[in-house]
This record gives structure tokens, sequence and C-alpha cells, in this order.
């Protein structure tokens, strides 16, 4: 995303006209016409010091300490949805999964491909929404690429982000660290991104309050391991809900799981558009929660410090960590009994009764 | 949520279950079929299993109507998918079950058939307006719960005039199914699969009424209890099944009162029985064929009738060898007992009726129920 500073609008004849053009591939054919997409959208939403050089890559300099790197496509239908849409998405999942190991987020990329046709007032509505997420959360797209292509051969716009992060000195996450007796905590309630853009979608005729919870998290993480250095995991429950994360720790630690349904915390309307659409909240995404496994004796300080982050109202203590040689998740369910809580079959489907 | 978190206390479940220990006589052991996908989810979901005194054996019934579907009948799905112009609308569990072939409608669509999820036959209705072009067809499955909406869905074609809309018709009957359980020979030997009482369907129900079960209460002597799906509703089912077992009384009572009546719905019965008549048979996977246990399009909607309209063909498709889901829906065999079972057969790759659908018995044990066979097996 080159952008020379001294180019004038005049230079492209025409501005664009971001309230009925769309998206031509010439626009990423590399020509003038993609010069003047990347000078009057991305690099004037964006802007900052990389971007401003022009130059082919971001040269960064990076505080001591070891480098987290991750990198996320986004391919969310529709594009637009309660709380959100994909273009903050693509900038608070790249931070989360970059703040999941502990790391201070600095710098994103940002990879575009268009379908030719799409609209220029949906494509700046969602760079903006992009940038204004980055500078919320102080971190910079300092790099970038746009392709076009043909129409049918996409849907709408996908993103690709790429993201980097320094480890405090001394903090060591991963998945593999939890241990028996460790507790498992969660920092509010479960479903919400998901039945958002769910309700969104054409076919279901129904309105819902809920919108996605989508936030980037690394402000949250830094008050948890400044109150607790002891954490030993932390993970977003993203796609598959927090029964596949529950899994994933599970099975990377060697252990098992016990957690209990009374203590997971979840909205009534949340809990009643997956009763009627016949699926399970804990398999549905989340786009702004952390499941955190801990020692016991920090658990409740670690709440309460994430009870005092706007991110984490509704925090709680949600299990514990067993010893179980094959890694099942089990749940008390508030009925009384117990089930296991397995690994996604697929994507979850509506039962027909 | 209101309404429904009554019928999940745990309290109050506790409370049934110190009823059920007590009522429940220790010298012997109540075989109790639970009939639908509906409760079997239930009983793992919420773990009721956990709250029942040791003597009390749950036994489920092929009661999914995604499991009970032949492959053959999935063959010819898949295959009018596969026609030029067809737009094939299915309920969203039908999706991933394997055909013949090994070849699923989701893959079918993942190779360009237009397969569209939809969560009603009315949406079928939608989409044929939607797309004048397109020959849409509704996949029809499942027991009278979703008979009466698509029986609706013809009538609304035939009076809109709809030239683009047919309906594959699969929709099978309940009281078929039970009373070909209980006349089979390992059903009907005493003391070989013993069955001692039913739970009766719930939505079924509200269609179709308790009065149909009447006549299994008497000719077979076995008590039905109709049972609504919400994990107090079967446990409350359950009770009053050990109390019946208790007095030696086969009658039908229902539990399921907030729902449902002697005689149903009528008004949806006379709708049903507007557009469909019997088939003289129908294959049920794990069962078998059974005689006049599923509905076809009357003549008179011969228009928006799939398999006449497409030409279609039923073959049977041939079974695992080792499967053993036949046994399994007639309650002679348990899940962990078929050789199958979380080896090769798998949620992720099914070979049997019992695995396709998480209603399933066997899917809902591998899913929900697992750990207790390592604890056991430890």
């Amino acid at each position: 995303m080159s952008a020379p500073q001294v180019r004038t609008k005049r230079e492209f004849g025409r501005p664009l006209n971001f309230k009925r053009g769309v998206i031509e591939l010439s626009h990423g054919s590399g020509g003038r016409a993609m010069t003047q997409l990347i000078d009057e959208l991305f690099a004037k939403s964006l802007a900052n010091p990389w971007l401003e050089q022009g130059n082919d890559q971001a040269c960064l300099e990076l505080p001591a300490g070891r480098v987290a790197m991750t990198t996320d496509s986004y391919v969310i239908s529709p594009l637009f949805f309660p709380g959100g849409d994909i273009g903050s998405l693509a900038v608070h999942g790249t931070i989360n999964d970059i703040a999941m190991s502990g790391a201070r987020p600095l710098h994103l990329s940002a990879g575009f491909i268009i379908e030719a046709g799409f609209p220029l007032s949906d494509l700046k509505q969602i760079v903006e929404s992009m940038a204004h997420a980055a500078r919320a959360a102080e971190v910079a797209v300092v790099t970038g690429d746009t392709k076009v292509v043909e129409r049918g051969k996409a849907d709408g716009v996908f993103i690709n982000t790429t993201g980097i992060g320094v480890i405090p000195e001394g903090l060591h996450l991963s998945g593999d660290l939890a241990q028996p007796g460790d507790c498992i905590l969660i920092n509010g309630t479960i479903g919400d991104h998901g039945v958002a853009v769910m309700s969104e979608r054409t076919e279901l005729d129904f309105e819902v309050s809920v919108v996605s919870d989508s936030a980037a998290l690394h402000d949250l993480v830094r008050v948890m391991v400044a109150t607790a250095p002891q954490i030993r995991c932390l993970r977003d429950p993203t796609r598959g809900g927090v029964a596949t994360t529950l899994n994933e720790l599970a099975r990377q630690s060697n252990v098992g799981m016990v957690i209990q349904e009374a203590a997971i915390p979840i909205r009534p309307e949340v809990s009643a558009v997956c009763e009627l659409l016949g699926l399970d909240p804990l398999y549905v995404a989340n786009e702004g929660k952390l499941i955190a496994v801990c020692p016991p004796q920090h658990a409740q300080s670690l709440v309460d410090a994430m009870k005092d982050h706007p991110l984490g109202r509704k925090s709680a203590v949600i299990g514990e960590v067993a010893a179980d040689p094959h890694h099942f998740v089990r749940m008390q369910t508030a009925f009384g009994g117990s089930r296991v809580v397995d690994w996604l079959s697929s994507e979850q489907l509506p039962r027909i009764c | 949520m209101k309404y429904i978190d009554e019928f999940r206390d745990g309290v109050t479940a506790c409370g049934v279950a110190k009823q059920m220990t007590l009522e429940a006589k220790p010298d012997r052991k109540y075989n109790l079929m639970e009939f639908c996908g509906g409760h079997t989810h239930a009983i793992y979901r919420y773990g009721v299993r956990d709250l029942l005194p040791d003597n009390v054996n749950m036994i489920h019934g092929p009661g999914c109507p995604v499991c009970v579907l032949p492959i053959g009948r999935l063959d010819m799905a898949l295959c009018l998918a596969d026609r030029d112009g067809v737009t094939l609308c299915t309920y969203g569990d039908m999706l991933r079950v394997p055909g013949s072939e090994g070849r699923s409608l989701l893959k079918a669509k993942a190779e360009g058939a237009d397969i569209r999820m939809v969560y009603s036959a009315a949406d079928a209705l939608k989409l044929a307006h939607q797309l004048p072009d397109r020959q849409v067809v509704f996949f029809a499955i499942g027991f009278e719960t979703t008979t009466p909406p698509t029986a609706v869905a013809i009538q609304s074609a035939q009076a809109q005039g709809l030239e683009n809309f047919t309906v594959f018709c699969n929709h099978v009957l309940t009281p078929s199914a039970i009373a070909n359980i209980l006349e089979s020979p390992d059903v009907r030997e005493l003391g070989t699969v013993p069955i001692d009482g039913f739970l009766g369907p719930a939505h079924v129900s509200v269609v179709i009424g308790s009065q149909p079960y009447e006549f299994f209460a008497r000719e077979y002597h076995k008590p039905v209890i109709i049972s609504g799906f919400e994990p107090l509703d079967v446990m409350q089912s359950i009770l009053m099944l050990i109390r019946q077992l208790n007095s030696g009384r086969a009658e039908v009572e229902n539990q399921y009162i907030r729902a449902v009546s002697r005689h149903g719905n009528i008004k949806a019965k006379r709708i049903v029985a507007d557009v469909f008549e019997l088939r003289r048979q129908f294959e049920w996977r794990g069962l078998g064929v059974v005689p006049y246990s599923a509905l076809r399009i009357k003549d008179r909607f011969l228009k928006f009738n799939a398999e006449a309209r497409f030409n279609l063909n039923y073959t049977p498709a041939k079974e695992h060898n080792g499967c053993q889901c036949g046994a399994i829906l007639r309650g002679v065999l348990q899940p962990i007992d078929c050789k199958l079972f979380a080896t090769t057969c798998t949620p992720e790759t099914p070979m049997g009726s019992c695995m396709v659908s998480s209603e399933g018995a066997c899917a809902a044990h591998y899913i929900y129920g697992r750990y207790q066979d390592e604890a056991e097996t430890a």
C-alpha cells in the first residue's frame, strides 16, 4: 500500500465516487486506478508514518523481548453485523491472537481481496471501521495489499491481517501448561458474536437485541498478567466456541477439564436464539472473549481484576482442570447430571425436532 | 428463559430423583424405551441418566427422522441435486449424512450443486417464488410433526399455481414404527428383549394426539407415557412409568398435558389427510421394510410430487455388514456393543443410522456419554 504524499487528487482526474462507485478490475491491476484507491481510501484512513513512507514494506523498530506473530483471514458473511463489521473484526481478531501470548500487539498488515462490482461506499465503511479499531487499540496498520478478482470469484471482500507484538520479559504463556487443579476463567457472556451474525442472515426472520462482542482484548490481558503473572494459558474461543477451545487446551496440556454449566455467563437472548435454532451456545463463536487457566490460589484475585476492566465485568471461574488421560472436557449440568463437551463434528447444524 | 428454565430446574429434578429411588423396586429392572431423538438428546445433554436409579435402563428408540431415512432415499435426493436447474432445499441435519458412495449433500454442495438449508417447508416455497427459473425441490423428511407444514406448502403451491415447486416426500409415521418394534421376533419372544414401557413422542403427539397409542397399551400390554422433551418432563414421565409398572397397569398417560390432547390437532390432521395417503410399504433405516409406515403425495397433487416429475426410482442401498443399528433401535444391543462404535463409526464418519444425527442413539452416546465407558473400562 504505497502512498507518496506529494500526489494530489488532480493527478487522477476525478476523485473516487464513494457514493455510487464500485470496485473495478483496474483497482487491483497496479496502475493509476489502484494508486488512487490506495491514496484516497487506505492511506488516508489508516494514516501512519509507515504508510506515508510509501514503500512496499514497513521497516520496524521493536522493543526488546520475544516477538509474537500471527495471521488470520476473515471471510465473514454478512460483512456488516450488529456490533461490528469485517473491518473491525479483522483488527480485533488478530490483535487477540497476539495478546493471548501475553504480548503487547504493535503492528498489523492488511491484505484485501475484493470482488469486482463491490460498492466503494461499503469498502470505505469497512476501511474506516478498521482504522478506527486500530487507532482505539493503539496498533498501526503499517503495510498492506489490494487485489481485485472477477465478479463471482469472491464474496464481496476478504481480508487477511497479520500482526506482531512483543512479549514482556519473564512472561511465558502456552496452551500446553494447564495442570490438574488449575482454575478455568472466562471474561464474560458466551455466544454473543455468533448469535449477532446469525440474526443478520436473511433466511432468519427474527430480530434480536444481541450485538457482537468483537473487541480487542490486549488491554484486559495487560491487567491480567500484571495481577497474576502465574497465568498458564490464555486462548480466545472464536470459531467453535468455548467447547472447542477447552478441548484444544485439554489435548495440548494432556489433561481433562470439568466445567460447571451454572457458572457459565450467558445472555438470556443468546440462550433463547440457540434454543430456537437447536444450537449449543458452547459451540457458538465469540470475538471478545478469552479463556484463562491459572493456579487456583490466584483465581480469585484474577477474577476481581478482570471484573474491574470494562471487558471483564461478567468474568467468572467456570471450572477446573482435572487429570484425565482421555482429555475429556466434562460438564456438570445445572440439571444435576454430567456429560461430555466434545469436539464439534464439522459445523453445528440445526436439529429438525 | 421463562417457560423453559422451569423444566430444567436442578432442585426439582433432585426431588423427582429421590421419589424414583423410593418407589423403584430394588428387586426388578425397569427397561424403558424413549421413542424420540428429542428425548435421547435431553437425556444426554442434561445428564438425566446420572439422576436415575441404577435399575432403570433407558433404551433409545428409532424416533430420529434423520437416522431412519434409508440411504437409498438420500441417494435419490443427491441425484435430484445433481440435475441441471434444480435447487434442493433441506433441513440442516440432513446435510452431513453420507449416501451410498459416501457422498453427502454437503459434499454435493461443495461440488457445485445448488443445495439450500431451510428451516421450514414455507422457506422452500418462498425460494420457489424468488427463483422462477429454477426447479425448487423440498426434501421433506420427518414424523407427523413436520408433515402438516409440508402439506400446507403443497396446498399453497397449488393455490398459487406454482410451476417450479415440488416435494420429495419421505414423511414417516410413528405408530407403525412402535408396532414394528413390538412385533419384531426378538421383542415378541418373552425375555429376550425387555422393553417394559415407552416414553411416547412429544411433538408428534401434539399433532396426532394420545389416542393412537391406546392400541399398543392394550394389545401389547405396555404402558406409554406421552412425554415432553425437557429434562424434567423426561424425569417425571419415567417416574410415571415406574408407578404404572409397579401397579401392573398398562395405560396411555399424558405427561405433556401443556401441549397434547387426546385427539391432537384436528385441523392439522385434516390438512395432512387432504394431501397425503399411506404408502403400502416404506424402508426404514435400521428397521427394514415396514408396511403402511409412510406417506405419499396424493395423485390430485401429482405435479408437486418430485418423484413423479423427475422420474425418480428407489434402489435400496446396502448397509455396512458390521452395523448393529437395527438391533440398537430395537433395544437388543447398546451402542457400545457394536464393534464399529467409536472405532470406524464416529460422528465424522458415520457408518450406520444411529450415528448420523446428534439425536441418534450412537451419536448421542459418542458425543455426550463416552467418558462413562472409559471410566467403566479403566
